[in-house]
């Protein structure tokens, strides 16, 4: 019994040193260099197929890196729990607003003198490249794709109410007047908004700023409560109380407008302008729905169209080799199809050959010439509606772009969330008195944060 | 005593005699408790690690961070009490605090009877028992974010929601089950006590045979009904049940977290921003690292209410449970 009993402790022990052994995650000792780069999650098998694609071809332009995937897909909350708890992949994309804030903090790892070396550093649009910039003017994240907010639209919804999809709304009236129309005709939300995660001060702050406003005065001082805000939340008070025009989920985050509309239950949403990729790979558009024009912009010197954009950058856990192999990584699949032809073609060839979109709009980060010009290398292998977002994309570069606020931007998203909710879930909600709250908050937001 | 008691030595591989007579040996000499200690040490190890790993050192951590500003990136700093200032300075923290109060007060209303009243009912059923456990304990069984995506559906606003469908047959509706800021509490509660009521339906039906079957038959040869026999035996004789449950109830439903996650994200409004989520928002809602200092401070008020509640409400009922 004794013997058996010392037996059984014996197992049990290495069974503790076994499972904490299995805690570990060394690398195999293959003598390359492992990375793990990010690729969105939930993509249909074709686009995961593509993705591999391109990591075969990398990996056997640099036979001393070994690539491993990793899903990720930025949110505020995720994002910050991950980078935490230091489960981020090597190469991971951040939006524009992080950018700052994030090098600031020491949060991603400086690179900038890997940034330095890449033969496109100096040829940036200054004011794409700042997003990614220290003080110091090094780039430790690299810009690698820009966006203007557009107006999505369901152009089979617009027939079904009778109304022109060739001739999508121009103006905020416009909007209403098509919103209203799509209700009562097809039962459908003829105009939905974001509303959680803090996408509803988002798609505000889009709006307010093309009616000319904006939400801070860029040096230090919130500015929430203006006219234009309050003929924002006039007119969704209006279509949602008065015209019954905006269905009946007010809950929505970038996820679930974007499935909600690639299934036919909205008419208009705003959103960025290249989101045709998401609704496409991993909500099944159908492509013959789809519309995009630009946002209708008041008659004022200051409205504007916000812009955005994304940043790729490297985990601050990612040592010296893994750091120059994840900038070889940013460089091989985000910059080159934006500056070398024989690469933006492989990359398009690859993407057409699987039904992945090519083609979707975007804007420039370095300028417009050289966007023209990649787009004429792959103009054999668009296979996204061009005609029906030609009223975004004939207009989109004339109209004036925006940065988001730069300043607690998050936080001033999400206290303007309450507003929206507020506004689109109480009927005859103080506008008054949300301001003046919001308000207050958005300032505390922004001085905690300088 | 229970036979277990009477078992031999052998049966409860204790080789010193009956169980009764080990006892003293146990809490005997430094000699007696090192050599049962090692291989109980052995065998604890495992349980020792990772509870230690898991639980007690990231509670010792969080409390530590509660008077630390940091990102978990780079070096915290220790700033005494501002964490603690700085949530009590939040106006969020009394919407969480009295959001939080009236689903707990929803879920005492409705949430506690209906186990008991379904554990009553079904002890009275002679056939089909096992069955009509099964069916009310299927509800803890489906994963809660599964249970939430599917009352999600349940609860479309739409007039082809599940319920809204169910309602226009009586001609009522359609009901804005999640968008409308009075209505969406409550439709919380209901799918977390559809959810969580089945373990508890066991606890009470487990305690339910423990009850002397002779004082039901007493009862009905002094001609008491059903109601009287609920009232003066099967709830006197569970009463210590009914008061841990009632205990665990408040602890778990200060802490409701899931269900404003996933329906709501504390909205409409905020009107179901409840304690644990704001602790979230604090932690992570802030993309370029959140404020885990605020995060572990409100944790730890929050334990530190509930562990007052628990002692203050053991010391009250001390009386009624014995």
């Amino acid at each position: 019994m004794t013997t058996s009993r010392a037996a059984a402790a014996v197992a049990a022990a290495a069974l503790t040193v076994a499972g904490l052994a299995a805690c570990s995650d060394d690398e195999p000792d293959d003598g390359r260099t492992h990375i793990t780069v990010t690729i969105d999650a939930g993509l249909e098998q074709d686009a995961i197929d593509a993705f591999n694609t391109r990591i075969e071809q990398f990996e056997e332009a640099n036979p001393d890196i070994a690539v491993e995937t990793q899903e990720y897909t930025w949110t505020a909350g995720t994002f910050t729990a991950q980078l935490a708890g230091g489960t981020l992949p090597d190469v991971f994309t951040v939006p524009f607003t992080d950018g700052r804030g994030l090098i600031e903090r020491g949060q991603i790892a400086d690179i900038g003198d890997l940034t330095a070396e890449l033969p496109y550093r100096d040829a940036y649009n200054p004011n794409i490249a700042a997003a990614g910039e220290d003080a110091e003017g090094d780039l430790w994240a690299v810009p690698i794709a820009a966006y203007g907010q557009g107006l999505h639209y369901n152009r089979t919804l617009f027939e079904a109410a009778g109304l022109d999809p060739d001739a999508p709304p121009t103006t905020w009236e416009e909007v209403r007047a098509a919103a209203d129309r799509i209700a009562a005709e097809t039962g459908e939300a003829g105009y939905a908004v974001m509303t959680n995660d803090n996408t509803g001060g988002w798609i505000l702050t889009t709006v307010v700023n093309a009616l000319g406003g904006r939400t801070d005065d860029g040096n230090g001082t919130a500015t929430v409560d203006t006219p234009q805000m309050r003929q924002a939340l006039a007119d969704l008070q209006a279509m949602r109380w008065d015209d019954g025009s905006m269905g009946d989920n007010f809950l929505y985050d970038w996820a679930t407008i974007n499935q909600d509309f690639a299934s036919g239950r909205i008419g208009m949403y705003v959103s960025g302008g290249g989101n045709y990729g998401n609704l496409f790979t991993q909500n099944a558009l159908n492509p013959d729905d789809y519309g995009l024009t630009v946002l209708p912009l008041a008659d004022d010197p200051n409205a504007g169209v916000l812009g955005g954009g994304t940043l790729a950058a490297v985990s601050p856990n990612a040592e010296a080799d893994e750091q120059a192999a994840a900038v070889k990584w940013i460089d091989f699949y985000y910059m080159e199809k934006l500056t070398v032809q024989e690469a933006a073609v492989a990359d398009a060839e690859v993407k057409a050959e699987t039904g992945q979109p090519v083609g979707a709009p975007e804007l420039p980060v370095f300028d417009k010439a050289t966007y023209d010009e990649v787009q004429t290398w792959i103009a054999d292998y668009v296979n996204v509606p061009v005609d029906q977002m030609a009223p975004y994309t004939g207009q989109v570069f004339d109209q004036p772009l925006l940065n988001e606020p730069t300043v607690a931007t998050q936080e001033v998203y999400g206290v303007l969330d309450t507003v929206v909710q507020t506004v689109l879930t109480e009927e005859g909600a103080d506008v008054d008195a949300l301001l003046e709250t919001a308000q207050t908050e958005a300032q505390a937001a922004i001085d905690a944060a300088a | 005593m229970t036979s277990t008691d009477t078992r031999p030595a052998g049966v409860t591989g204790d080789r010193t005699g009956p169980r009764t007579a080990a006892r003293p040996g146990r809490r005997g000499g430094p000699l007696a408790r090192a050599r049962a200690g090692l291989p109980t040490l052995v065998f604890l190890a495992p349980m020792l690690v990772i509870f230690g790993v898991f639980s007690w050192l990231p509670i010792g951590r969080a409390v530590v961070m509660s008077f630390q500003r940091t990102n978990l990136v780079s070096d915290p700093v220790f700033v005494g009490f501002a964490n603690f200032q700085q949530v009590f300075a939040d106006p969020q923290l009394w919407t969480a605090a009295q959001n939080t109060l009236y689903f707990a007060v929803l879920a005492l209303l409705f949430g506690y009877p209906v186990p008991l009243v379904a554990a009553v009912l079904m002890s009275e059923v002679r056939k089909m028992r096992g069955l009509f456990s099964a069916l009310a304990y299927l509800p803890v069984v489906v994963p809660p974010v599964v249970a939430v995506l599917l009352w999600k559906l349940f609860y479309d606003a739409g007039e082809d929601g599940v319920f809204n469908t169910v309602l226009g047959w009586f001609g009522i509706g359609p009901v804005a089950w999640l968008q409308d800021a009075d209505i969406v509490m409550p439709s919380l509660v209901l799918e977390a006590t559809w959810a969580a009521a089945g373990g508890t339906v066991i606890i009470y039906l487990a305690a339910l045979t423990g009850v002397d079957p002779s004082l039901y038959e007493a009862a009905e040869i002094d001609g008491g009904g059903v109601w009287r026999k609920l009232w003066h035996i099967t709830l006197p004789q569970l009463r210590g049940i009914l008061l841990v449950t009632f205990i665990l109830q408040i602890i778990g439903t200060a802490q409701v977290f899931l269900e404003p996650f996933l329906f709501t994200d504390g909205g409409p409004a905020n009107r179901t921003l409840t304690l644990l989520l704001l602790i979230y928002r604090y932690a992570f809602t802030n993309s370029l690292g959140g404020d885990y200092g605020a995060a572990a401070a409100l944790s730890l008020m929050l334990a530190v209410v509930l562990t007052g509640f628990s002692v203050l409400y053991f010391r009250l009922t001390r009386s009624w449970s014995s």
